[in-house]
């Protein structure tokens, strides 16, 4: 991995971190430009992570208690690429998401929705030698939050990804078609480019679709970066 | 060609995911980084917002080299038994806690020598895109030669990345490091070309 790997253009359809509507952004977006410099061998090279050891109960969050989770099973699944669209393959996916009634287990939620004791809501995989990944999960609900009177957090995903280096690193939200409250949204709004916006939107795909069994949503991600050589092992 | 995909928040609930230590998850990475050799160091500070505030929800991300210099992951010259790599969510104070070895000094790819020093991403609620800045230490006189150091303009800026000598204590070398989000004294953020 060189400086040359990555293209100049990779900001575009960045969101900006001053986005007035959403309003934890007013105190915490810094107030002046980032500094530019070249990237060194520190930020071009990856991490190492202890995850080699994972199950087949990390990626299947309905499987991870004794008794099947409330709600609307789903399969999550995509493909990670890099910028030159080639797949990254190998690359940690991590995710947690609300369960079936909007809430998370985290202590700060105060949400007034049930819990669900069979539901934890953390999920994690490694993509595969084509750059798929595959998550089975439930549908998660939308939830109240405080950033203005009557705002609703439309259904989402956290994913947070780590490509072939620390540049290539990327926590971003997944949602679902056809959601009346993307429009509502301004941290999705936070994406000032409606086609870039809507590729955080995930597609109902039914190639992906058990009959009989769960809905499957397509979400393929793409990584800062552009390997010129072949996949790495 | 395809830009990458956008970045949006961590929000404030990543931690039984991420972070997991309180809910008993097993953790992929710890805010620990262990090391045959080097001196053992322990970076403790807090993150504040514009109104002075500190962040509660904040998670950072550190990566940097063994104590020669040599990092993991890379194609060259990899130290394949040290991770480099730790994690650490801010507390009610908004102070985070770092237990490493102090990072040896490597080349950028103009083969100019850098000062040891820290990488970090800084994610939290209210932040969009996720910000990168460096932790350089105040006891090493390279600080003084490093070309990432040089190309902030305002000299009085790059005070902002360099954690001073703390009390020591448990084995630990001490540096205090804030990070301030915005406003007064705020942190050097860079973006890598
Ligand atoms: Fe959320």
């Amino acid at each position: 991995m060189t400086a040359d790997n990555y293209p100049p253009d990779n900001a575009a359809g960045q969101p900006d971190n001053a986005a007035p509507t959403y309003r934890s952004t007013q105190k915490r977006a810094p107030s002046i430009p980032p500094v530019v410099v070249p990237a060194t061998l520190g930020e071009l090279s990856k991490p190492l992570f202890g995850h080699n050891n994972l199950t087949e109960n990390d990626s299947d969050l309905t499987r991870q208690h004794n008794a099947k989770p409330q709600g609307e099973r789903i399969i999550v699944a995509g493909r990670l690429l890099d910028e030159g669209l080639r797949p990254a393959s190998g690359h940690l996916i991590e995710i947690w998401q609300t369960n079936a009634a909007g809430r998370y287990i985290h202590a700060a939620d105060q949400h007034d929705a049930p819990l669900d004791p069979n539901f934890t809501g953390a999920g994690r995989t490694v993509t595969d030698a084509d750059g798929w990944y595959r998550f089975t999960t439930v549908k998660p609900g939308a939830y109240p939050w405080g950033n203005h009177t009557n705002a609703w957090r439309p259904a989402h995903i956290h994913f947070s990804l780590f490509g072939p280096s620390f540049l290539s690193r990327l926590v971003t939200q997944m949602y679902f078609p056809a959601d009346p409250l993307l429009a509502l949204d301004p941290i999705l709004q936070s994406v000032a480019d409606a086609t870039e916006r809507a590729r955080l939107i995930s597609i109902l795909d039914f190639d992906l679709t058990q009959p009989g069994w769960a809905l499957g949503y397509r979400f393929d991600i793409t990584l800062r970066g552009n390997n010129q050589t072949p996949t790495e092992s | 060609m395809k830009n990458a995909t956008p970045s949006q928040t961590i929000g404030p609930f990543f931690a039984y995911s991420l972070t997991s230590t309180k809910y008993g998850r097993r953790l992929l990475a710890s805010n620990r980084i262990d090391s045959v050799s080097g001196t053992q160091i322990r970076v403790k500070g807090q993150v504040f917002d514009g109104d002075g505030e500190p962040v509660p929800d904040a998670m950072l991300e550190i990566w940097q080299a063994d104590p020669e210099g040599r990092l993991a992951g890379a194609n060259d010259g990899a130290n394949i038994k040290f991770t480099g790599f730790a994690r650490a969510a801010t507390d009610q104070d908004g102070t985070f806690i770092f237990e490493t070895v102090k990072p040896g000094r490597f080349h950028t790819s103009n083969d100019i020598l850098q000062a040891p020093h820290i990488s970090v991403i800084v994610f939290a609620r209210g932040i969009l895109t996720h910000l990168h800045t460096r932790i350089y230490f105040a006891d090493e006189t390279s600080n003084d030669n490093d070309p990432i150091l040089a190309a902030i303009e305002d000299p009085n800026r790059r005070v902002t990345l360099i954690a001073v000598p703390d009390s020591d204590g448990n084995g630990y070398t001490n540096y205090r490091f804030n990070i301030r989000l915005q406003g007064e004294e705020e942190t050097v953020f860079f973006q890598w070309s």
